[in-house]
């Protein structure tokens, strides 16, 4: 068949099918009403699609003209966009994923999960206990300013524990998510350096905490700091030692990509990885909250906000155990 | 070839071409954006920073937002492109060639912390040069590909000219070159297109005049009669 008998043959079939994709393609700037009709039921487009993809397949065997192949290729290419690009719209995947899914997930990497633990816990509890011994090292890893600050911050005679007199909760929940959140994308980021650079935000912020924690207990504000993290530490250390894990989980495929190539070990856990930092995420955002509108409170007495964190490191600790084991959770 | 396509091959047996985008046009859709969020932020601390203490938490979410899920969403909801790429003509795709969802988006965006080291995307830099795909390290790592959304700029300008049917079919090779030769020939001095026409001594006679005879099949080829 020459190429003029060919277009003309199915030039009309081309167009329709173009149209029903000026329609479905989003963002449409204009209005779809305004969209010439295409005449083709959704139902037909599967069917219309392969006929176009046997013209494309056709039109090049037979050379005909680059511009008709183009043509013909730019339409196959959003045709096959469309219908492989279509997103499921399931309800309830949300709850599914918290509920089940996601500690599910976490279950599965606990090797990664227990090295990650050790990197940042490591760190917190010798430093706590270090600084109690020899309370004067904390100078090498701490700033008189920032020595200041903290103390300023944790005086049990602080309204609000853990601000200063000038911040708001609100203003502490914004600074919270962007603060906290962005560690662990960096966290999980710098995985890809074969793990490295998560053992380094890992075990630098393992250092950090554990220097405040040992040096206001030494100092005599131990009540009102532990009172102060007790609160949110299980949502949020936790979250940071899933984020570890997620980017220890890039670096395991570098390091040791198994029978895949380099390349496709780091797609599959990419995949994983991703998915459990949607998690820690989640637990970011309950953790400012109470960081931001519980910790501070003094009204309650330590005993009562002790309990409460108790209350909450048990319920991480049971969902992380136990939450999605039965099937069809 | 030295060549930026790459062919996906769809489950109906074809392949289709996508054109992927190098460094340049990548980068300056990184500047644009990194332009626009930059001036939203601006405008959002002098219009919020008098309020206190509620205006600079809508600063501080915004300014998260805008720095680490912004790109994403944008990618997700906005055909693969982000303000930047949608200018510049070029935006994300999956491997095969799909629209990217989440997980994907997530993952180059979040691993963009780490292609921006050590400095100014220089790891990024530094992978994409070394990979057949331009893939930047969260790139690689999605499956994901920055491509030009649009068929090529222009698309085919040939000057006007009676059509005339080559004497024997030509291969897509062939018929590649003598596009482009006829999309030049304007630009060409007339000695040079007559002597480069020439080379095709069979398609076009001996008798001279041979660009513009390659120029009238040209016509033909584009489908032009």
């Amino acid at each position: 068949m020459k190429q003029a008998a060919f277009e003309e043959r199915y030039a009309e079939a081309w167009l329709r099918f173009e149209r029903w994709l000026d329609r479905r393609e989003r963002p449409t700037r204009t209005d779809p009403k305004r969209l010439a009709p295409s005449g083709m039921q959704d139902a037909e487009v599967p069917r219309a699609y392969r006929r176009l993809c046997q013209h494309l397949a056709l039109a090049r065997d037979r050379a005909y003209s680059p511009d008709l192949v183009d043509r013909l290729n730019q339409l196959a290419l959003r045709g096959h966009q469309v219908l492989y690009g279509a997103r499921s719209r399931r309800r309830g995947r949300i709850a599914q994923f918290l509920l089940a899914d996601f500690p599910r997930r976490v279950r599965a990497e606990w090797r990664l999960l227990a090295i990650a633990c050790l990197a940042f816990f490591g760190p917190v509890a010798a430093l706590a206990v270090a600084l109690q011994i020899f309370p004067d090292f904390v100078h090498y890893l701490l700033s008189p300013r920032a020595l200041a600050r903290l103390e300023e911050m944790y005086d049990p005679g602080n309204p609000r524990l853990g601000m200063r007199q000038a911040d708001t909760s609100v203003m502490m929940f914004a600074f919270y998510i962007w603060n906290n959140v962005k560690l662990g994308f960096q966290c999980f980021a710098t995985g890809l350096l074969f793990g490295l650079g998560t053992l380094f935000y890992l075990v630098s912020n393992g250092l950090q905490i554990g220097a405040v924690a040992g040096h206001l207990t030494q100092a005599g504000f131990g009540t009102s700091f532990w009172s102060f993290v007790s609160g949110h530490s299980a949502m949020e250390l936790t979250a940071i030692v899933v984020c570890g894990a997620a980017g220890l989980k890039l670096g395991a495929a570098l390091i040791a990509p198994g029978n895949l190539s380099r390349r496709a070990a780091l797609v599959a856990s990419a995949q994983a990885a991703i998915r459990l930092m949607y998690g820690a995420a989640a637990m970011f955002l309950a953790a400012a909250f109470i960081e931001a509108f519980w910790s501070p409170l003094t009204a309650f007495p330590p005993a009562t906000k002790y309990a409460v964190g108790a209350i909450l490191w048990a319920l991480v600790i049971g969902y992380f155990l136990l939450a999605g084991r039965r099937r069809g959770a | 070839m030295l060549d930026t396509a790459r062919s996906v091959a769809t489950p109906e047996g074809i392949e289709l071409t996508l054109r992927l985008a190098g460094p340049v046009p990548r980068a300056l859709a990184w500047l644009l954006d990194f332009l626009i969020r930059a001036a939203i932020l601006v405008v959002l601390m002098m219009v919020l920073a008098p309020v206190g203490g509620l205006g600079w938490a809508a600063v501080l979410l915004a300014w998260f937002f805008l720095e680490w899920l912004f790109p994403a969403w944008c990618e997700v909801y906005w055909n693969g492109q982000t303000p930047g790429k949608r200018s510049l003509g070029i935006a994300v795709l999956n491997d095969d060639g799909t629209p990217v969802h989440w997980p994907a988006a997530l993952t180059r965006n979040l691993l963009r912390a780490v292609d921006f080291l050590p400095f100014c995307y220089g790891f990024g830099l530094a992978t994409m040069l070394v990979n057949r795909d331009f893939k930047r390290l969260g790139d690689l790592a999605a499956n994901t590909l920055v491509v030009y959304r649009e068929p090529a700029p222009g698309g085919v300008m040939i000057p006007p000219a009676p059509p005339l049917a080559p004497a024997y079919p030509l291969s897509v090779p062939e018929q590649r070159a003598i596009l482009d030769f006829a999309e030049r020939a304007p630009r060409l001095t007339a000695e040079r297109a007559e002597e480069l026409a020439a080379l095709a001594r069979p398609l076009v006679g001996a008798g001279g005049n041979a660009a513009s005879r390659l120029v009238r099949i040209a016509n033909f080829l584009v489908g032009r009669r």
